[in-house]
């Protein structure tokens, strides 16, 4: 690419940088304080004395943190829900994308699986309902619930992002294959899947994601606080008090009264994980995504 | 050329998934019946009487109901503005940067809280505009007093508003970063042969190279108009902003899982849900005209 190189044009870099690089800094800054606050003193973050670096650095709130037995046993039961989740979305998602990535032509009942399949998606019976179906299935309390019931929403966008990453595969591939003698499982597994890790790699990510962050199926499928993830026991956290009447004072005091080294060191553990994931996933979700769904 | 003995391994792959979408998707639907009856919790859906539209008549009746549906409009159209415009800036400042590495590290940065719960982000922006939070510190130490921001009810949908936009303009700056990498780079280097500056490269070039992904973004935004956002505002609010901040999605779950009017909450939920699946189904198909965009 051809640039032109006036000083005009080398200080509106410069800007460019500077504002590019405030911006991102936001974007880090919150989550950053929140380490700081996690390893100060309560006196110093009583006082508001934290800003940028911990101020009376310890490590106090982890400490106490590795005494709450409810703390990991939430998170032990949100890693059981991730496994679980992806498992099932690994194996599922393929196997519904490969037959719905044919042609009417190749599966004639193509079309009337994509349309009810989407329309899970568009149109559900709402909150009350859910709720009732699981209770009358008898998987309140149980992990199945947090597992069953988050798939069920999230694989459909899933498939279709598989199913469109399929589709754009070469078909000579498949039609060699074809000529080989190879059947349609081999040739999901031995050419599609091995072809398609930047696609799987999103939906796995997503998956991950969603079900490490997801608290509200948690937070009412549960009726014993044992039972819940990670997301929904930090969740309850902050919302403890009754919540149909409160004045300004009391909700100014109820802020004041919290514990913000311990919640701050809880909420920064309950990143980590995403931290951690993060960095190996996010090379394939940005070819994943705009493979998948954006078509010229 | 396709062996026609595919099409029973093909619905064999789909099993799985089918089932799976039935039991928590396709069975909670049929709970909707509870929005037409006097619903008894002993007697259960098959048990309970008819009503008819009562529900949806004292559901129209109440005051509530046309506040819920103005806050989830007014938020959620601020939330399709500013997510459409606010990325698509950031994309053209980003796409303006010629070093590659500070690029890549500034998206990587950025796209990191899309990936963080709003239980976590709530949890850390709860304490960041707490009144003792370094927000109100900055605030006096120039000499305001301190605002309680999230005890407001009159600035509760703008920070609703700028924090959903804050955690997720660089994840929706992808899409537009594809959009922009598929210009012609030969297009700029004739406009630069020809004298062009950068302004007029953009006004020329960048952005009508972009706009057909502008409008896609935007008509699809159209299908958001009833989703303002369940998770986050949970996570932030309290009874002191429910005439501003609360929407259909919170009211369906406190009154129908707190205060146990199941009907009415069906009723909503599903006057939400029929409007939605409209919405979104407008949006998709105006989008396949204008756009030639298709989901699969």
């Amino acid at each position: 690419m051809v640039y032109e190189k006036s000083a005009r044009s080398k200080i509106f870099d410069i800007v460019l940088l500077v504002v590019l690089i405030s911006i991102s800094i936001t974007c880090i800054l919150p989550l950053w304080y929140t380490l700081s606050l996690s390893l100060s003193s309560k006196s110093a973050a009583a006082a508001g004395a934290v800003a940028l670096w911990p101020v009376g650095f310890n490590l106090n709130s982890y400490v106490q943190l590795l005494q709450e037995g409810q703390f990991f046993k939430s998170f032990w039961i949100s890693i059981q829900r991730v496994v679980l989740g992806v498992a099932l979305n690994f194996i599922v998602v393929p196997l519904m994308a490969y037959p719905l990535s044919k042609t009417t032509k190749d599966f004639k009942m193509r079309n009337v699986f994509m349309w009810s399949v989407l329309f899970t998606m568009l149109f559900n019976g709402g909150l009350i309902p859910l709720y009732l179906t699981i209770k009358n299935l008898g998987l309140m309390n149980s992990i199945w619930a947090l597992v069953l019931v988050g798939g069920a929403q999230t694989i459909v966008f899933n498939i279709i992002l598989t199913m469109n990453f399929f589709r754009n595969l070469p078909s000579v591939l498949e039609e060699a294959a074809l000529v080989d003698g190879a059947g349609p499982w081999y040739i999901l597994y031995k050419l599609y899947i091995p072809l398609s890790v930047p696609v799987l790699a999103t939906v796995t990510l997503f998956s991950i994601v969603y079900h490490w962050n997801e608290f509200l199926y948690g937070l009412i499928f549960m009726t014993r606080e044992e039972f819940y993830p990670l997301q929904t026991y930090i969740q309850q956290l902050t919302v403890a008090v009754d919540p149909s009447s409160m004045t300004e004072d009391q909700y100014k005091r109820m802020s004041e009264l919290s514990n913000r080294t311990l919640d701050a060191a809880k909420l920064f553990i309950a990143m980590l994980p995403v931290l951690a994931v993060y960095p190996f996933l996010q090379r394939f979700f940005i070819h994943g995504i705009t493979l998948g769904s954006v078509k010229e | 050329m396709v062996n026609k003995g595919f099409a029973k391994h093909y619905y064999l792959m789909m099993l799985p998934g089918l089932i799976w979408l039935f039991m928590f998707s396709v069975l909670p639907m049929f709970g909707i019946v509870i929005a037409f009856q006097d619903y008894n919790p002993v007697q259960g859906m098959l048990g309970s009487k008819f009503v008819g539209l009562d529900t949806f008549e004292y559901m129209f009746s109440l005051n509530d109901t046309a506040s819920i549906f103005f806050n989830t409009i007014f938020i959620a159209v601020m939330k399709i503005v500013g997510n459409l415009i606010i990325p698509l800036i950031f994309a053209l400042m980003l796409n303006e940067l010629r070093h590659m590495f500070i690029k890549r590290s500034i998206q990587t940065i950025v796209y990191l809280p899309h990936f963080l719960s709003w239980v976590i982000l709530g949890g850390i922006l709860l304490d960041i505009f707490s009144y003792q939070g370094p927000v109100n510190q900055l605030l006096s130490a120039f000499g305001f007093d301190p605002v309680l921001f999230f005890g407001r009810a009159d600035l509760f949908p703008f920070l609703v508003v700028g924090s959903d936009i804050w955690k997720e303009f660089g994840f929706n700056t992808i899409i537009y970063l594809a959009a922009l990498t598929g210009i012609n780079t030969a297009l700029y280097e004739a406009a630069a042969i020809d004298g062009a500056s950068r302004q007029r490269m953009l006004w020329h070039i960048t952005l009508p190279g972009i706009r057909t992904t502008v409008i896609l973004l935007a008509v699809l935004g159209l299908g958001n108009v009833l989703n303002a956002g369940f998770d986050q505002i949970f996570n932030l609010y309290n009874p002191l902003v429910y005439s501003t901040g609360d929407i259909i999605d919170t009211w369906v779950y406190r009154a129908g899982l707190l205060n146990m009017q199941y009907e009415l909450a069906t009723a909503v939920g599903l006057l939400k849900s029929v409007a939605g699946f409209i919405l979104i189904s407008l949006s998709y198909f105006l989008a396949y005209r204008f756009t030639n965009y298709r989901i699969f």
